[in-house]
C-alpha cells in the first residue's frame, strides 16, 4: 500500500476514504436558519460598495433582503438577472477581493455578510425547485456563432438566446463548462456542479453545442463569419507558459492545469498518481488548486515556489491561508533555474531574488528542493490570434467586447482588459451579447 | 453592590423584580424555582371562582413576533386564566410563602363583577398567609368575552366599584392592574385611586393579532384554522407601558400613586427606564418565557452597578424622570442641534444618506469616496440619521450655543422659549 512517502509518482497514497473526504464542500451550504441569520446582517448599503466591487454588478443589497423576507427563489432571480453563472461564482470567486471585500461590515468589524455562501443558498435554492428560469423572445431569425463553452462563451450564449436568436456554441473539448469543469480546485465545484450549472442553462433553448470543435483546428474565423450574424470568441488561454529552464522536459514536470483537468474528470480520484515531494512553481490560483490538491491526494511535501514577494502573489490571501491550512509550504522570492534528475525529475534548483530598480534579479545565491513532480504555473497564453489584432498578448477589444474585426466579439481570459476570473468573463460575454444584439437589431446600445 | 431591598406597599422583597402574574407563576414548582433563581416576588397566575376548572385551548396558547435571529420582540397568548382547581392553588400559596419568607407573595383574582363573589374569593385566600392582592381588570382575551378582565378595565365606574368591595372585605394592600386597551390610562388609574387602591400595575397585555398565517388565510396563534386576538407582551409593548406610567406617574390626581411596572422589561436598563418615570417595583414575564429565571441575576446585578456608578440608592431612581416628562408644548423650540457624522468612525454604508434624501430633508451630501456630510442649512435635527446609522455614536447632535445662527432659518438662537409664547400659535395671538 502506497503512503504519502513512497517515492516517486504513484496513486492511492491516502485510503479512498480520506481523499473522498479530503475534497468535500469546503464551504458547505448554509441552511435556511443560517441563511436568514447571515442575511439580517445586510445594512441595505445606499449605492452599495458590494455592488460596485461585482463585476457583473448583481444588486446584492436586494438579493439578501429576498432572502431574509423568506424569498430565496427572488433572490436568485435577481442575481441570474446580472450573472447567469450565479450558481459557480458563489462557490469559486474570490469574495474577498470583490464583494465581501468591499462590504462595509469588513470595514467595521473585519467580518464581512456573507455574499458568497448568500448566493449559493439563492442559487441552490431556485435551481433546485424549478427547470431554467427565463423564457426566449420571439426569434429573430438571427444566428451567432459562439466559440469557447467557458463562462464568457456560455453567458454570452444565454443572454444571445434570450433575445431569441440562435446560438451554435462550439467547444474544442468534448465537454463544455471550460475553467469551471477543467480549471478550478475539486472543492469549490462538488457534485459535478459545473456540469449540471451547464444543463440548466441551456434549459433557455436555442443553443447548439457542438463539442470536440477548435478554432484554428476545426473552424476559422472566416468560415464562422461566412456562416452567422455575428461571432463570439471565448476560448480562454489554451497555452501554458514554459519555465524556460534546463530539465524542463523531464518526466514529472507537467502543467498544473493539466494536472487540474485530470483530477476534475477523474472518476476515481484515489487512481490519481501524484508526487512525494510536490513543487508548484507560480503565484496565482492555478498554483494553489495545484499544490492544494496534491496534498489532498496524499502528496507529502507540497511547495509553492513564487519568484516575487508574498505582496505581488495574484492568489488571494484567503486562498494563501486556505494552502497553508491544508500543509502546503510557500517560498517567496524564489525562481527555478534547472530541474535535475536521470531522466526523471528528483529535485529543482532555485536562486534567491530580489526586487531592484531594473526589475527582478537573481541573487547568485542557489539551493535545491526535493521534488519527483514539478507543476508549471506561470501564466497562460493565447493558442490562436485567428488574425485579429492583440493588445499585451490577448485579443485587443474596445467597449463591449469588440474585436479588430467588424462582426466579431471577444470576452473572457482570451480578451484584454480584466481579471481573468470567472465573474469577470461573465461580465464580457453578458456584456458582448448584449452589444451584438443591438448591432444585429440596428437599436443602440 | 448597591442595596436592592424594595418595599411595595408596605410589601418587602429582597429586590424590586417581581413575576408578573403569568404561565411561570400557576404553580408551586416554577414559583419556587424562580425564587431559587432570585426573583423578589411574584404575583401568582390569576385564580378565579370556586367551581369547574377554567378550560384553555389544546392548540397552539402563543404567536410571536421575531426579529433578527428569531430573536423573540414581541409574544401573544390566549392562555385563560389558571385552570388548576383553587384549592390546589391556595395550598401551594400558603406552602411556597411559608417556605420563602422574604419573598413578596401576591394573589391575582379575577371574578365576576358581583360583591358576593369578591367577597367570597377573599375570604378563601385569607389564610395562605399572602401579602396582597392583585385586581387583574387587564386581560384582553376570552375572560373579557365573559365580562371580567379588559371588559372591567375599560369601564372605570366598575374598576372603583369592585376595588371599593376589595378595600372593604381584605385587609391585604391591593393592587389594581390596568389594561392598556383604552383610548387614555388616567380615567382607570383615577378610578383605582378613588375605589382605594394602594397601588396600580400596569400594562396588562395589548389586544392583538400577531401575524397572518398565509398558507390557511387565520390569524396567528391558529387553532384548527381559526385565529383569535391575544394579549401582546414583551419588548415591542415596552414603549407603550413606559408612557402609560409616565402618564399616572404625573397627573396631579394619580402623582404619588404607588405603581408596578409591568411591559416587556427584559434588561436591568428596562426595568431602571420605568422606575424613572415612576415605577416604585418591576413585573416580569416574556423576558424569563424567553430566557427562564436566571436572568432575573442580570437584572440584579447590572441595577446595582448602576446604583453603584450614580450613587444613588434604589430609592432616588423611583420617578427621577417624571419632572422632566412634559407636554409638546412645554419644549424648548430654541433649542437648536445638527446632525455631525464622525468620519473616522464611519463605515460608508451610506444609511443616512438613503434615509435623508428620500424620506427627510435632503440635508445629508454623498461627497466623492463615499464620504457623508451634513448640510446644516437643510438639517432639521429631526435624528433619523443617528436613529439610522449602525454604528452607535458615530452620528451625533451637536447643540449650537446660545446666539450663534443656524444656518437653516438664518436665525441667532436664543433663551429659552416654547410653543406657548411662539408668534405662530394662535392662541397667543388671541390672548393679545
Amino acid at each position: 500500500m502506497p503512503n504519502p512517502l513512497t517515492p516517486g509518482i504513484v496513486p492511492g497514497r491516502l485510503p479512498a476514504e480520506e481523499i473522498a473526504a479530503n475534497f468535500c464542500d469546503l464551504h458547505p451550504a448554509l441552511g435556511p436558519h443560517e441563511a436568514a441569520t447571515a442575511a439580517d446582517r445586510c445594512y441595505f448599503c445606499h449605492d452599495a460598495p458590494c455592488v460596485t466591487a461585482c463585476p457583473t454588478a448583481i444588486d446584492i443589497p436586494l438579493f439578501i433582503r429576498q432572502i431574509a423576507t423568506g424569498t430565496p427563489e427572488a433572490a436568485a432571480k435577481t442575481i441570474f438577472d446580472s450573472n447567469i453563472l450565479g450558481g459557480i461564482c458563489a462557490r469559486v470567486c474570490p469574495t474577498e477581493n470583490l464583494c465581501e471585500g468591499a462590504c462595509v461590515r469588513e470595514a467595521a468589524e473585519g467580518k464581512p455578510v456573507e455574499i458568497g455562501r448568500l448566493q449559493r443558498h439563492a442559487t441552490d435554492t431556485l435551481m433546485a425547485r424549478q427547470g431554467h428560469p427565463y423564457v426566449r423572445a420571439a426569434a429573430t431569425g438571427k444566428r451567432i456563432a459562439v466559440v469557447g463553452a467557458g463562462p464568457a462563451g456560455l453567458a454570452c450564449a444565454h443572454r444571445l438566446a434570450m433575445h431569441g436568436h440562435e446560438v451554435t456554441l462550439y467547444e474544442a473539448r468534448e465537454k463544455a463548462g471550460g475553467l469551471n469543469e477543467f480549471g478550478i480546485a475539486a472543492y469549490k465545484a462538488t457534485d459535478d456542479f459545473a456540469a449540471r450549472e451547464v444543463d440548466w442553462l441551456l434549459g433557455i433553448g436555442g443553443i447548439t453545442v457542438e463539442t470536440g470543435r477548435a478554432l484554428g483546428r476545426d473552424l476559422t474565423l472566416d468560415g464562422l463569419c461566412d456562416g452567422f450574424d455575428a461571432v463570439f470568441l471565448g476560448v480562454g488561454l489554451g497555452g501554458v507558459n514554459a519555465l524556460g529552464v534546463a530539465g524542463e522536459e523531464k518526466d514529472g514536470v507537467a502543467d498544473a492545469v493539466g494536472f487540474i483537468a485530470d483530477l476534475r474528470q477523474a472518476d476515481d480520484l484515489a487512481a490519481l498518481p501524484v508526487g512525494r515531494n510536490v513543487v508548484v512553481i507560480g503565484g496565482g490560483m492555478t498554483a494553489v488548486d495545484a499544490a492544494v490538491q496534491s496534498k489532498l491526494l496524499g502528496a507529502d511535501q507540497v511547495t509553492i515556489a513564487y519568484r516575487r514577494s508574498r505582496a505581488k502573489m495574484s492568489a488571494s490571501r484567503y486562498e494563501q491561508d486556505l494552502a497553508a491550512s491544508k500543509g502546503v509550504r510557500f517560498l517567496f522570492n524564489v525562481m527555478p533555474v534547472a530541474v535535475h534528475g536521470n531522466g526523471a525529475a528528483v529535485e529543482v534548483e532555485f536562486e534567491h531574488t530580489a526586487e531592484g530598480p531594473d526589475g527582478l534579479r537573481g541573487t547568485g545565491e542557489r539551493f535545491r528542493l526535493a521534488a519527483d513532480q514539478v507543476f508549471k504555473a506561470i501564466g497562460q497564453r493565447l493558442v490562436t490570434d485567428a488574425g485579429l489584432a492583440l493588445a499585451g498578448g490577448k485579443i485587443a477589444v474596445d467597449g463591449p467586447g469588440r474585436t479588430s474585426l467588424p462582426g466579431v466579439w471577444a470576452g473572457g481570459d482570451c480578451a484584454g482588459g480584466g481579471d481573468d476570473l470567472t465573474v469577470t468573463a461573465v461580465a464580457e460575454g453578458r456584456d458582448a451579447a448584449e452589444d451584438i444584439h443591438a448591432a444585429l437589431m440596428g437599436v443602440l446600445a | 453592590m448597591a442595596n436592592l431591598a424594595s418595599t411595595f406597599i408596605g410589601i418587602k422583597s429582597p429586590n424590586p423584580f417581581w413575576l408578573a402574574s403569568a404561565p411561570p407563576t400557576d404553580k408551586k414548582y416554577n414559583v419556587e424555582r424562580a425564587f431559587e433563581a432570585g426573583w423578589g416576588g411574584v404575583v401568582w397566575k390569576t385564580l378565579g371562582e370556586d367551581g369547574p376548572p377554567i378550560v384553555n385551548v389544546n392548540g397552539p396558547r402563543y404567536g410571536v413576533v421575531h426579529g433578527a435571529d428569531r430573536r423573540v420582540l414581541g409574544l401573544n397568548n390566549i392562555e385563560l386564566i389558571t385552570d388548576r382547581p383553587l384549592e390546589v392553588n391556595l395550598r401551594e400559596i400558603k406552602e411556597v410563602k411559608r417556605k420563602w419568607r422574604d419573598r413578596a407573595m401576591v394573589i391575582s383574582l379575577m371574578v365576576p363583577c358581583e360583591e358576593e363573589s369578591w367577597k367570597d374569593i377573599l375570604r378563601r385566600i385569607e389564610d395562605t398567609e399572602a401579602d396582597g392582592v392583585e385586581l387583574n381588570f387587564g386581560c384582553p382575551h376570552g375572560m373579557a368575552e365573559r365580562c371580567m378582565g379588559s371588559a372591567v378595565g375599560q369601564v372605570p365606574e366598575y374598576i372603583e366599584m369592585v376595588t371599593r368591595w376589595v378595600k372593604q372585605y381584605s385587609r391585604m394592600p391591593c393592587i389594581v392592574k390596568l389594561t392598556p386597551n383604552v383610548t387614555s390610562i388616567l380615567p382607570p388609574a383615577m378610578a383605582a385611586h378613588r375605589g382605594g387602591a394602594d397601588a396600580v400595575s400596569l400594562i396588562n397585555t395589548v389586544k392583538s393579532i400577531t401575524n397572518v398565517d398565509l398558507d390557511h388565510f387565520s390569524p396567528f396563534p391558529m387553532i384548527d384554522g381559526k385565529g383569535s386576538h391575544g394579549g401582546y407582551c414583551g419588548p415591542a409593548v415596552k414603549p407603550i407601558a413606559l408612557n402609560m406610567v409616565a402618564e399616572i406617574a404625573r397627573h396631579e390626581e394619580t402623582r404619588g400613586l404607588p405603581i408596578s411596572g409591568i411591559g416587556g422589561i427584559t434588561t436591568w436598563r428596562d426595568a431602571a427606564e420605568f422606575m424613572a418615570l415612576g415605577a416604585g417595583n418591576v413585573q416580569v414575564c416574556t423576558a424569563a418565557m424567553t430566557y427562564g429565571f436566571r436572568i432575573v441575576q442580570e437584572m440584579i446585578s447590572g441595577l446595582s452597578q448602576y446604583l453603584d456608578e450614580k450613587e444613588m440608592a434604589l430609592s432616588d431612581l423611583i420617578g427621577r424622570a417624571v419632572p422632566n416628562f412634559v407636554e409638546w408644548q412645554d419644549l424648548n423650540l430654541n433649542h437648536v442641534t445638527k446632525a455631525r457624522i464622525d468620519h473616522e468612525a464611519c463605515i460608508k454604508c451610506g444609511r443616512c444618506y438613503a434615509a435623508c434624501e428620500d424620506t427627510s430633508h435632503q440635508a445629508i451630501w454623498m461627497k466623492p469616496g463615499r464620504v457623508f456630510e451634513v448640510n446644516d442649512a437643510e438639517c432639521v435635527a429631526c435624528n433619523l440619521c443617528v436613529n439610522v446609522c449602525p454604528v452607535e455614536d458615530c452620528i451625533t447632535m451637536v447643540e449650537l450655543p446660545k446666539g450663534a445662527v443656524d444656518a437653516r432659518t438664518g436665525k441667532t438662537v436664543g433663551d429659552y422659549a416654547n410653543w406657548t409664547t411662539h408668534p405662530n400659535n394662535p392662541a397667543t395671538r388671541a390672548a393679545e
